[in-house]
């Protein structure tokens, strides 16, 4: 306070960025008959406000608003960048971007503290049940396709696993690299935490095989990591380690293991598929693929699914421009590149059908 | 125990020391939730010309103060029953005992099992092991301060400690990420690095700053009379510092444990970073675990309002508290019992 009112009294002082704007202030709103204290006060009060105004006379024809969306870790890097270049196209609309999960991003929207939930993987029954019990009618929207690769250290001569293999990795059924023709280390199995969706992914198609009512769970010594980041950094520095995320968090710093349907190849020496294909060239992986985008495309890739964003019902204004951007060319190229498969043009449609469907059972 | 001689450290006594249930305690007895009578003539100031205009202003100011502190009071009694009254909901669909003593925490599962005995042992080793790291090296270093190192040293020494406390804890964990985990686990041959030795290493190194400028302020608290007569019997600087300073300052070391044992069983971000959050029942420091603090943390932005995990992580709340508070009293117990 001191400060300011010294500097407002010296007209002559130059430079001083609040001070030329506190002198454009008095004149402005006449100011000057005030008392200091006064001024001072109303001179604070004038510039929090246009800063947050920033004084700009808006069309009312032009789109504007805040949207929130919160969710998928996964895919919170492809919105981002879809979410940037749409306030580029909208500058008037304001999208805040938000990971932590896709069961953080459907908890949000059943709690009405998000507009868009993304998620990577489906709201499940109860879910769907509780947000109607608050009046909360989910939408479901495929926004792209994606692949949960399995991550290694470049050390670990594995480098192909059938899904069976998998589960018995994160299952605790095998705890030793030996066992499945590897090097003689116990094996430190990474997951991601409960809240993510790719961790109810892995555990329904990997640790329960995609058996319904199955019971078995992720092997009590899995470790249970905050976000993709922390298991690329593990996986990097760990010899033994062995983890999944998402296609987008793929980088030269681990191994994607190819993953096949077959069954368990386990065995004292290398595994008989694996000593068959040997480590040679990509064409006699016809029973094993690598997490590809054209993999996933055309389904070989054993370990794919849709991501989906979820609006409480009709989707509509603000939230409606960016779903539509995000499904269009600009926002499917933003998903292309950071790693995902998109969406045909009608694979983005909204699948009501199939969410009553789940509603039912 | 002696009296401390200057006014500025029986503030920091009053605040610092005694626990927080002894204040609370304290707070009633003092106030009388009135304003008049706490203003008697002869609290202190002298009756002058002037004094009637100041004396309505100290009133009003004693008042306003009163006033903050009962608010803390109420704050705390809030925030308590409203932990009581949503982890208790959760106790009618799930049994108390399945709770207490379950070995399993699988929250998302179905049926959901919300056992929190791992979930408590893991925050108990980490913990021990974390005090067991620090306090001989917190102790040690106070004593070094406060009694050994030469003037500059010693200030030096202070300002560094009061860095130390103000890294944050998030800068802590991602160095135990990239640095302390691959280091441990190259050392002792573990199997990965995320366990539970990573977290009480960076839990030690988040409580010493607590625990050495504590213990110091108490060393220092020692009047110098104890000191002169040990030296004046022929008593060596160490048997000074060992057998008198040490023992005379007991209280306030024991207190400065006691806070050192609160602040790593709250912290949460260091342990969820580097612990591996394995729901395990921890059977070693050396293998991952996972604290209750970390699962709050790690679980709670997922759970919808009012559905039994949410409750549960409630529940794992108010465990914490209760062990926090019981560390409280304990710290308590050994104040005043020091203090005759």
């Amino acid at each position: 306070m001191v400060v300011v009112r010294r500097r407002v009294r010296r007209p002559g002082e130059s430079g001083v960025l609040w001070d030329g704007f506190a002198l454009a202030a008095v004149d402005r709103y006449n100011l000057r008959g005030m008392g200091l204290r006064t001024r001072t006060i109303l001179l604070l009060a004038i510039s929090t406000l246009s800063l947050a105004g920033c004084g700009e006379v808006i069309d009312p024809n032009e789109p504007q608003g805040f949207v929130q969306t919160k969710g998928s870790d996964t895919i919170v890097n492809a919105m981002q960048e879809t979410a940037e270049e749409f306030m580029k196209v909208y500058p008037h609309v304001f999208v805040a971007i938000t990971g932590g999960g896709s069961g953080v991003g459907i908890a949000s929207l059943i709690n009405r503290t998000t507009e868009i939930a993304t998620a990577s993987r489906e709201m499940k029954g109860k879910e769907i049940e509780m947000a109607e019990k608050r009046g909360v009618h989910p939408k479901e929207i495929v926004v792209a396709y994606d692949g949960v690769a399995v991550i290694v250290n470049h050390n670990n001569p594995i480098d192909r696993l059938t899904i069976e293999d998998l589960h018995d990795i994160f299952t605790g059924k095998v705890t030793n690299w030996k066992q499945l023709g590897g090097k003689d280390l116990p094996i430190v199995t990474l997951s991601r935490e409960v809240s993510s969706g790719t961790h109810m992914y892995f555990k329904e198609e990997v640790v329960q095989l995609g058996k319904k009512g199955s019971t078995e769970e992720f092997s009590k010594e899995t470790l249970l990591l905050t976000s993709s980041q922390a298991i690329v950094e593990e996986v990097a520095n760990n010899e033994g380690a062995i983890g999944y995320l998402g296609m987008g968090y793929l980088s030269d710093r681990t191994k994607a293991v190819r993953v096949g349907k077959g069954p368990a190849a386990r065995g004292s020496g290398p595994s008989p598929v694996a000593r068959d294909l040997g480590h040679e060239s990509q064409v006699t992986g016809h029973e094993f693929y690598p997490p590809t985008v054209e993999n996933v495309v055309n389904k070989t890739y054993p370990l794919s699914r849709p991501l989906y964003l979820y609006t409480d019902g009709e989707p509509q204004g603000a939230v409606k421009l960016l779903i539509d951007f995000t499904l269009g060319p600009k926002g499917q190229t933003r998903f292309m590149k950071t790693g995902f498969v998109p969406v045909g043009p009608r694979g983005g449609e909204i699948q009501n059908s199939k969410l009553e469907i789940r509603n039912k059972s | 125990m002696t009296e401390p001689q200057n006014p500025k450290r029986t503030i920091r006594r009053a605040t610092g020391f005694s626990s927080f249930g002894f204040r609370i305690l304290n707070l009633f007895r003092i106030s009388n939730f009135g304003f008049r009578d706490s203003c008697p003539a002869g609290s202190g100031f002298r009756e002058s010309p002037e004094a009637g205009g100041r004396r309505l202003g100290e009133c009003f100011i004693e008042g306003c103060i009163k006033l903050s502190g009962l608010a803390v009071v109420a704050f705390v009694f809030l925030i308590f029953l409203f932990l009581l009254r949503d982890s208790l909901s959760l106790f009618r669909e799930y049994s108390l005992r399945e709770f207490l003593f379950g070995r399993e925490w699988l929250p998302i599962s179905e049926p959901p099992k919300f056992g929190v005995l791992p979930l408590l042992i893991g925050s108990i080793l980490v913990t021990f092991w974390a005090i067991v790291i620090c306090v001989p090296l917190g102790v040690g270093a106070a004593m070094f301060i406060a009694e050994v190192a030469p003037k500059p040293l010693k200030h030096v020494l202070k300002s560094l400690v009061e860095i130390l406390a103000s890294i944050p804890s998030v800068v802590l964990g991602f160095l135990g990420i990239i640095w302390l985990g691959p280091f441990l686990r190259n050392t002792f041959g573990l199997s990965t690095g995320m366990c539970g030795l990573t977290g009480s290493l960076l839990l030690a190194f988040m409580a010493l700053p607590t625990i050495i400028s504590i213990s110091e302020d108490a060393l220092v608290g020692v009047p110098k009379s104890y000191r002169e007569a040990a030296f004046g019997l022929g008593a060596t600087r160490w048997q000074t510092l060992w057998r008198v300073i040490l023992p005379s300052a007991s209280s306030g070391i024991v207190a400065a444990v006691m806070l050192g044992i609160g602040r790593v069983v709250g912290e949460t971000m260091v342990v969820l970073m580097v612990t591996g959050n394995a729901p395990v029942m921890p059977k070693s420091i050396l293998l991952p675990l996972r604290t209750l603090t970390a699962t709050i943390a790690g679980e709670m932005g997922e759970t919808v309002g009012g559905s039994e995990h949410y409750f549960a992580l409630f529940a794992v709340g108010l465990v914490l508290f209760a062990i926090t508070f019981t560390i409280n009293f304990i710290a308590d117990l050994f104040l005043r019992r020091a203090r005759k």
